[in-house]
């Protein structure tokens, strides 16, 4: 009882100050340790050592790092606001076109033909000059800016059309899923002016630093960590505070909470927003690590499948969707890689299974079971928001 | 966002807190609502019946902002068209609505729900940096005592029983602190010693608020000693007491007699 | 009859080929094709068109594809074809069959450019006169393209004599265009014109406004020039107005076409998700299970019973039905039923089955695509005028749609099913209390969607590829259709799929085939946002809930 008071009288910031949920800072550590160990193995130990972190397998985690983002930030919408969003990945592959526009841009005089201003597919396309929405992109400041305000920003329009005229449920993920699949096809023209089918890259440094060096991997992966950490701390802290008990309210009965007096079109488009702009972060994040970027990244394929990330760690619970990122990429990256015949088997079964038997994911379900284990009186309503009993 | 327009037109009938006039519904050409108009005054408790599919969920989604009426007058406290806004408006105006199906935020706990209902600026910046004060926490304490779920307050509203739902439900209009009450079905699911508690419970609060209640069970009517207001095919059949009401013979008719 | 014609014809290119001396048969006439000039290979040409010899053509044509040889031996005109040990040689004359020959003993008749559009000429009047209807077509529409002004008296002699109504049309045009071009007076050329503006197509139009290009360049031009370049603009306007219209009508079909796949492709969601509120994720992959049951039909009728091959698209049809509806019960079973009133567990539930069931085909089919051939009488088109010609798979997928969506209707409205299902939906209890096993009809009902998924798959098998990728192709469209048409309303996926198919029709050639789609999958967008249920909405408090 004063538990549940002392959430609601201290606000927010003293709230994350003092005690986050669910382990958040066990969560933390983890990430600061691996922010620690991992560039230290990698370049203190020598290659035979047992301990060796090998520089492609930084990229990979990085990689992985990025993914987990993006998962919080689908999180962030589905678990708690209950906007299952199926095109998320139009949000972070935003997010990497404007990185690979910075990348492209830098590139300069190196490129195969050698133009200074123009990009090579560019000058093969016969284009004399720079698209003016490319203008800009030189500068790294600007390109940053433009990570976070391009999907906000179609985040925003998307959203403000969409919750406004109260599209719900699987109507809203259905248009998610359009959004992304018309950018797809927007992307895969030439005449978009973002390098068609083939995307960008080639890309050569970042900031002056060569892209293939260990040491800038190992900055990417540092960076990746420290801004999965910032995402982590941005969505504990929305949805420790009121709005966040807001957001949970919509998603178990909008209709009483319009009755309270929420503009709940409002809400739903201020946790939209943050979250696309948390997802265009990672896919900035993502391109310079993986060196490419393409309109496959757009494809709504892409999209379920983070959506099946935050199911198996367990939606609504945040630290649950990193690990539920970690968990699919890795069994992605050892099956496709060992048994490239399975690993479709495998994705679909996780789908069907984890919604069957695990519907509150991996953490939301040995929560459960710590719970029953330990036989105390009453839940700790900190771990992980219960599941709604029913959507809509 | 909380103060009404000045330039809305100010209704004849300042005295009355909800007046309706000639308000018509349809979907699919089926009426809904037909021609129904009626008045509430400030500090009334209004009981309506009337049999499955007379309006009277279609009546409160107008008054809330839910449904536009096709044609008609919905104004309240005298001045203010509620037909231009929609619910988070109407709702901060002072309309507190209780749904016929209790419901609440079952995965949040008892005292969440209560602060979550709490009368005040609904901003997204402000809920997002909102805390409670002492006022506010005391507030809340006092309507866990209204509903008699002090002991309850650290629960999640979902383990509550069907009746304490409805008293929560009640609870959070209550911390709206709205002028009018719109309650629909707040008895459905009771025990008898519930329903009974409940009549207690709501004759309380129409002492400070306007009541409307929506109600099929005429024990519970009779123990709101209220006006009654008969609604039949989208319109008003009859009202008055309900003894003058039940003796009514067109209402005998279409619903008692049966 | 006929063959007095052709003496007729015979003797009059016979007469036109002036400098060419008289040759006595085929074989003389074909001697000067041995002769290094090429002058001399010219007028043996025209000698051999004018011979009226019936292998004449043969051996212009065997010419014209460079395959015809002379003996080195005793320079007789040959064909040849590779067999073991050398080359098969036939007399081209006589047809005489003439033992195996190395290549060196073979010299190739060579011929040049000129040559080749002289031989295409001849072959082209040689032709008017053919047996075959079919080929005559094709001399008089050659005639018309290459308009040769020699050709205006033996095409108006063809034209005499032709009996087949489509053929004479097809002459007349062509003869309309040489007397419009080189007609001797005024009055002719006018004449000619009534009668090409009477036949509109693409090609007529190109023949007018270069004719009135031509016209408007002349200096000084005479009053009679003056007066003809002003019918000519009129004829052009007309045509132009005509084709255009004829454009709007084949947008209209083409879009009927292909919303009537995406009719076929949704119709079967119209259910699953309209009806029982399921989102079926793996809906596209029960079109493509349809697919490629009918690639199975296809080869089990090859290899066991080849007579019926020509029908193993009709028997596809019930086999589609069978095969994806029993998948679909199978999945209703074991998947969605447990999952009821949660529809984004059921999304990702059967996305997840989605990617199963490709990689489930892949692994036994392969990933490449399969061949489902048309059987002949789907092939071809019918022509209805110049510039409009309709291929006959497509009518037959509008017919199929159309059939298919009747067939549900009453399915849905007359069957005692139907009225269970109906049951269902609108109250479970209320219909299970009535006796109703409302799981078996949840799982008939999804059956039944499925089923007609697959039989979308043997109208898709005919017009794209069949491969493990199909279903998802059409995912996205199916649902916009469904929710632009409006939930639970089979009128409404009807009235969608056949505007967006038009819409996108009409968009295409302004802005290319993929800037349609996306314009018409962001007006989806907004238009769900002005009326989130749909075209054909139900309203009231009853969708609420």
């Amino acid at each position: 009882m004063v538990d549940v008071i002392n959430k609601s009288q201290k606000g927010p910031f003293v709230s994350l100050m003092t005690g986050l949920p669910g382990g958040g800072k066990t969560f933390l550590g983890i990430l600061l340790v691996a922010a620690l160990l991992v560039p230290l193995s990698n370049t203190l130990l020598p290659a035979s050592s047992p301990f060796h972190v090998p520089t492609y397998l930084v990229s990979l985690m990085g990689k992985y790092v990025c993914f987990a983002l993006l998962a919080l930030s689908v999180d962030l919408i589905w678990g708690f606001a209950g906007i299952l969003s199926l095109g998320h990945g139009a949000f972070f592959a935003l997010g990497g076109y404007a990185m690979g526009m910075y990348l492209m841009r830098q590139i300069g005089d190196r490129g195969v033909y050698g133009n200074p201003i123009l990009p090579d597919f560019m000058v093969f396309l016969n284009w004399t000059e720079l698209p003016w929405y490319w203008y800009g992109f030189d500068m790294f400041l600007f390109a940053m800016l433009m990570v976070m305000l391009v999907p906000g920003l179609l985040a925003f329009v998307f959203g403000w059309f969409a919750f406004r005229s109260r599209v719900t449920g699987v109507y809203l993920s259905i248009i998610t899923q359009a959004m992304t699949y018309a950018l797809l096809l927007a992307f895969f023209r030439n005449d978009m002016g973002f390098g068609g089918n083939n995307g960008l890259t080639d890309f050569k440094d970042l900031l002056g630093f060569d892209l293939q060096a260990t040491g800038t991997r190992l900055g990417l992966f540092v960076a990746s960590l420290i801004a999965l950490a910032f995402g982590y701390l941005v969505c504990s802290f929305i949805t420790q505070s009121k709005l966040g008990r807001v957001l949970v309210a919509i998603r178990d009965a909008e209709s009483r909470t319009r009755f309270s007096g929420y503009r709940v079109e409002y809400y739903k488009l201020f946790v939209f927003v943050v979250s696309a702009v948390l997802a265009g972060i990672a896919g900035a994040l993502y391109v310079p690590q993986v060196g490419i970027i393409n309109p496959s990244e757009f494809s709504p394929a892409n999209s379920i499948e983070v959506v099946i990330w935050v199911a198996v760690g367990g939606r609504g619970t945040l630290w649950g969707a990193v690990l539920g990122a970690f968990i699919v990429n890795w069994g992605k990256s050892y099956f496709t890689g060992s048994f490239p015949e399975a690993w479709l088997y495998m994705l679909g079964g996780l789908f069907v299974f984890s919604t069957l038997f695990l519907p509150k994911g991996i953490v939301g379900t040995s929560a459960n079971w710590i719970e029953k284990l330990k036989n105390t009186r009453q839940g700790n309503p900190d771990i992980g928001i219960p599941l709604p009993v029913k959507e809509e | 966002m909380m103060t009404t327009q000045a330039n809305e037109p100010i209704h004849q009938d300042m005295a009355s807190i909800l007046y309706l006039d000639g308000v018509s519904v349809s979907f699919d050409g089926f009426k809904a609502l037909n021609n129904l108009s009626f008045v509430i005054e400030p500090g009334e408790m209004r009981a309506i019946i009337g049999p499955n599919g007379a309006g009277k969920t279609t009546m409160m989604d107008v008054i809330t902002g839910k449904t536009k009426p096709d044609t008609g007058e919905v104004f309240f406290k005298g001045g203010i068209d509620l037909t231009k806004h929609d619910e988070a408006f109407i709702a901060n105006l002072g309309i507190g609505r209780k749904f016929q199906k209790p419901t609440v935020f079952e995965s949040q706990t008892v005292f969440h729900n209560l602060e979550l209902s709490l009368k005040g600026e609904k901003g997204v910046m402000t809920t997002l940096f909102a805390a409670l004060n002492d006022e506010e926490v005391a507030r809340i304490m006092e309507i866990l005592g209204v509903i008699r779920l002090t002991d309850k307050a650290s629960d999640l509203a979902g383990s509550l029983s069907h009746g304490q739902k409805q008293w929560l439900e009640i609870g959070m209009l209550l911390m709206q602190d709205p002028d009018l009450l719109l309650v629909d079905e707040p008895v459905a699911g009771m025990t008898d010693a519930e329903t009974e508690q409940t009549a207690i419970l709501l004759r309380e609060i129409s002492a400070t608020h306007s009541v409307v209640v929506v109600e099929h069970d005429m024990e519970f009517v009779r123990a709101l000693n209220s006006k009654v207001t008969v609604l039949h095919e989208g319109s008003v059949l009859a009202e008055g007491s309900l003894d003058t009401v039940q003796n009514n013979q067109r209402v005998i008719e279409v619903y008692l007699g049966r | 009859m006929r063959i007095t014609i052709k003496t007729i014809i015979v003797a009059l290119l016979y007469l036109m080929a002036t400098q060419a001396p008289a040759y006595a048969d085929l074989t003389d006439a074909a001697k000067g094709l041995l002769s290094k000039s090429y002058s001399d290979k010219i007028q043996a040409t025209e000698a051999i068109a004018a011979s009226g010899d019936p292998q004449a053509a043969n051996l212009l044509e065997t010419l014209l594809g460079g395959d015809l040889y002379a003996t080195k031996s005793d320079a007789r005109l040959v064909s040849r074809e590779k067999v073991s040990g050398g080359y098969q040689i036939t007399d081209i004359i006589t047809e005489e069959d003439l033992g195996v020959v190395e290549s060196g003993d073979l010299s190739k008749i060579r011929i040049n450019n000129k040559m080749r559009g002289l031989i295409n000429d001849l072959l082209g009047r040689l032709t008017l006169l053919n047996e075959d209807p079919d080929l005559r077509l094709k001399a008089a529409d050659s005639v018309f393209k290459s308009r040769p002004k020699e050709m205006i008296v033996p095409l108006r002699d063809a034209l005499a004599a032709e009996t087949d109504e489509t053929v004479a049309g097809a002459m007349r045009r062509a003869l309309a265009a040489l007397n419009f071009l080189y007609g001797e007076t005024p009055e002719i050329q006018a004449e000619a014109l009534l009668i090409l503006e009477e036949q509109p197509g693409p090609d007529v139009k190109s023949l007018l406004s270069a004719e009135a290009n031509r016209m408007a360049a002349i200096q000084n031009p005479s009053p009679e020039i003056q007066e003809l370049a002003k019918n000519v603009d009129t004829a052009l306007a007309k045509v132009e107005e005509k084709l255009a219209m004829l454009g709007v009508v084949e947008n209209v079909f083409q879009g009927i076409s292909l919303g009537s796949v995406l009719l076929l492709a949704a119709i079967g969601l119209a259910i699953t998700f309209g009806v029982m509120g399921v989102i079926n994720m793996a809906h596209g992959e029960m079109v493509m299970i349809g697919a490629y049951t009918t690639y199975v039909v296809q080869e089990l009728c090859r290899n066991f019973a080849p007579d019926l091959l020509v029908y193993s698209l009709v028997a596809a049809i019930p086999a589609a039905f069978i095969v994806a509806g029993l998948c679909g019960v199978a999945i209703e079973r074991s998947i969605i039923r447990f999952l009821y009133g949660r529809p984004l567990e059921t999304l990702l539930a059967t996305w997840g089955l989605s990617l199963i069931l490709q990689q489930f085909v892949r692994t036994i089919f392969g990933p490449t695509n399969k061949e489902v051939s048309s059987p002949d009488w789907l092939s071809g088109t019918w022509e209805i005028t110049g510039g409009l010609a309709l291929t006959y798979n497509r009518i037959a997928i509008i017919l199929f749609a159309a059939a298919v969506l009747f067939m549900l209707m009453l399915v849905l409205r007359k069957t005692a099913f139907g009225l269970q299902m109906r049951a269902v939906t609108q109250n479970r209890r209320m219909a299970a209390s009535m006796g109703i096993r409302t799981g078996w009809v949840d799982a008939m009902t999804f059956g039944l969607g499925s089923g007609v998924a697959g039989m979308a798959g043997v109208a898709l098998s005919q017009i794209d590829n069949v491969s493990p990728n199909l279903g998802q192709a059409y995912i996205v469209d199916s649902f916009m259709v469904v929710v632009f048409g409006g939930v639970g309303n089979l009128w409404g996926t009807l009235v969608g799929a056949l505007s967006l198919g038009v819409a996108n029709k009409f968009l295409e050639p302004y802005a290319g085939a993929v800037l349609a789609k996306i314009f018409i999958l962001v007006f989806i967008i907004l238009f769900i946002q002005k009326r989130p249920r749909g075209l054909f909405a139900l309203k009231g408090r009853a969708v609420e809930n």
